[in-house]
């Protein structure tokens, strides 16, 4: 008999400690497996990001932000990239969060559970796993072919958020998923309706955790490439999109979603496939902007979770 | 039943009450009347079906799929079969308000919580809503504990200030009927202790079907009491006869605490 497991009488304590003592060097080995494992990512990160400071840093000044791209390295600029960039996430977001919410709360809240439903849920969960060229090509195809929208703003906003999508559907979902079903049956209690429990009590006991699958997205979205090469983002550009109300003839409110653009990631693509290695500065600068926006994006998210789960008890 | 005479009028009536979840069978031919401004208590085991003929009385049933009623709740004076087709069971909720097992105030302040009911019929107006939520309020027993601060979450409260807000919240639309759901299984003696003092309290004003598994709980406040088991509606009648002279084995065995 193993003299662990005995009766109290001939209890080894001897052999009780050293099977410890085995069991502790398992979890010490783990422990130490986790670290490496982790430091594989987070080495990598810092190292790539050392990078881009010591190769970019110095081109980032206010005239980086401020000029339009040029055959001189020293005198190009972001500026038709940054603000292309954020329009172009503009139109994203709010086409995106509608969409995506409505669908989400209706695969939860009136939705009937039926295979339907399931096949439907399905689909919108591997959509998250296409490949972002192929957004492009729909794109290309519906928004610039059959609507004649253009090789826009409007056109890449439109493909992004269909791109981004299935990430918001999804974290609406879960965000509705975690509301106990006590509160939703307390608001039936109370005689509402489902659009008036949806409107009082899940869409804003949710928002926290909506808000942060929508960001999750946009910072996927705002590195995206490919999809707006497919749909004509153009390369050098040296005008900003018209302003409403400036112009001559005056431009309309919407005018600039009609714009020609380019994005950070077009731009950084463009200078580093130049010979000239100034322009490799460019890109990482570029590159490190680009890192920043997304960095700034995921700070806000957590930021506003925390202000609005602070209120949030069950 | 009819063994005791009882001048009351009587509030609502369950006539052969079925209920199935799909394929399973849960309430079977249930038979009893609610009487008006008493308290009545459903007791008997775990599974016995006792929650599911109370949440039959505001139709929660409804919120989810497969599950299917046959019979009738008939609610007086206007003699409305609640579990008719064609009765929207949001109107059901709206003359019936129901207090859950657990506390589940809404993340909302405590005024919000007790004003949602009138909100979602449409009432907007501040003075009205202020005048309702502080009768409601002080019906809880709880108006003295809060009045100096509406405006906070109404889960910062302990949990029995919980129940009785969400009591406030069922109580603020002036329903017919309240619901409570084995009320005080979450909570502290002390706390029970002033729920069912509130309890009694209520009966006065409105109707009360109360479902227990306590049965010194149901000795203590209730009028009337139904004996449920396995579905079915064994025994029904005045709580104080019932817990000293039953009239069926069964009861008896139960209620001496020989099962369940």
């Amino acid at each position: 008999m193993n003299t662990v497991v005995a009766s109290n009488k001939d209890r080894d304590l001897a052999a009780i400690r050293s099977l410890i003592q085995k069991h502790k060097r398992w979890d010490a080995m783990f422990g130490i497996l986790g670290i490496v494992c982790l430091m594989v990512g987070v080495l990598t990160l810092i190292a790539l990001f050392a990078d881009m400071i010591s190769t970019g840093g110095q081109r980032l000044s206010w005239e980086f932000f401020t000029n339009f791209p040029s055959r001189r390295a020293g005198q190009a600029g972001i500026l038709a990239a940054w603000v292309g960039s954020t329009l172009v996430m503009v139109v994203t977001a709010a086409t995106a969060i509608p969409l995506g919410v409505a669908a989400g709360v209706y695969l939860e809240e009136y939705a009937p559970k039926n295979w339907v439903t399931d096949l439907i849920e399905i689909n919108v969960t591997n959509l998250a796993g296409v490949p972002s060229i192929v957004y492009g090509l729909l794109g290309l195809g519906i928004f610039v072919y059959t609507f004649g929208l253009g090789h826009s703003i409007l056109t890449a906003g439109l493909t992004l958020a269909l791109l981004i999508l299935p990430v918001v559907i999804v974290a609406t979902r879960e965000a509705i998923r975690a509301i106990p079903q006590m509160v939703r049956e307390g608001a039936y209690a109370c005689g509402a309706t489902t659009w008036q429990t949806v409107r009082d009590h899940i869409v804003p006991y949710s928002s926290a955790g909506i808000l942060t699958g929508v960001i999750i997205g946009l910072a996927r979205a705002i590195g995206e490439t490919a999809p707006l090469i497919v749909v004509g983002a153009v390369t050098f550009i040296a005008f900003l999109p018209p302003a409403s109300g400036t112009g001559e003839p005056a431009a309309g409110v919407f005018d600039w979603l009609f714009a020609d653009f380019t994005v950070l990631p077009i731009q950084m693509f463009n200078w580093t496939s130049r010979p000239d290695a100034n322009f490799h500065a460019n890109a990482a600068a570029a590159g490190l902007v680009l890192v920043l926006m997304t960095l700034a994006m995921n700070g806000l998210a957590i930021w506003l979770r925390y202000r609005m789960r602070k209120n949030i008890k069950w | 039943m009819s063994k005791v005479a009882t001048p009351e009028k009587i509030k609502a009536e369950v006539k052969d009450l079925n209920f199935h979840y799909s394929a399973f069978h849960a309430l079977k031919s249930v038979n009893f009347p609610v009487y008006e401004k008493k308290v009545t208590a459903l007791i008997g085991p775990s599974g016995c079906g006792k929650s599911t003929l109370l949440r039959s009385f505001n139709r929660m049933h409804d919120l989810y799929p497969g599950n299917r009623y046959e019979g009738e709740i008939r609610l007086h004076p206007d003699n409305t079969n609640l579990l008719a087709s064609d009765v929207d069971p949001i109107e059901v909720r709206m003359r019936i308000s129901m207090v859950f097992q657990k506390p589940n105030p809404f993340p909302k302040s405590i005024y919000e919580n007790v004003a949602y009911g009138l909100r979602v019929r449409g009432e907007n107006s501040r003075a009205l809503l202020d005048e309702k939520v502080e009768q409601a309020l002080r019906g809880a027993s709880l108006w003295d504990e809060v009045k100096d601060r509406l405006n906070d979450l109404g889960a910062n409260l302990s949990g029995g200030q919980q129940q009785r807000l969400c009591i406030a919240r069922a109580l603020a639309t002036d329903p017919e009927i309240i619901l409570f759901d084995e009320p005080t299984s979450a909570l502290d003696p002390i706390a029970t202790a002033n729920i069912e003092e509130l309890v009694t309290e209520l009966k006065d004003k409105v109707t009360i079907l109360i479902v227990t598994h306590n049965m010194q709980q149901a000795a203590r406040v209730s009028d009337y009491t139904a004996y449920m088991y396995l579905g079915e509606l064994i025994e029904f009648g005045v709580t104080d006869q019932m817990f000293v002279k039953p009239q069926k084995k069964q009861t008896e065995d139960y209620i001496t605490g020989r099962f369940g």
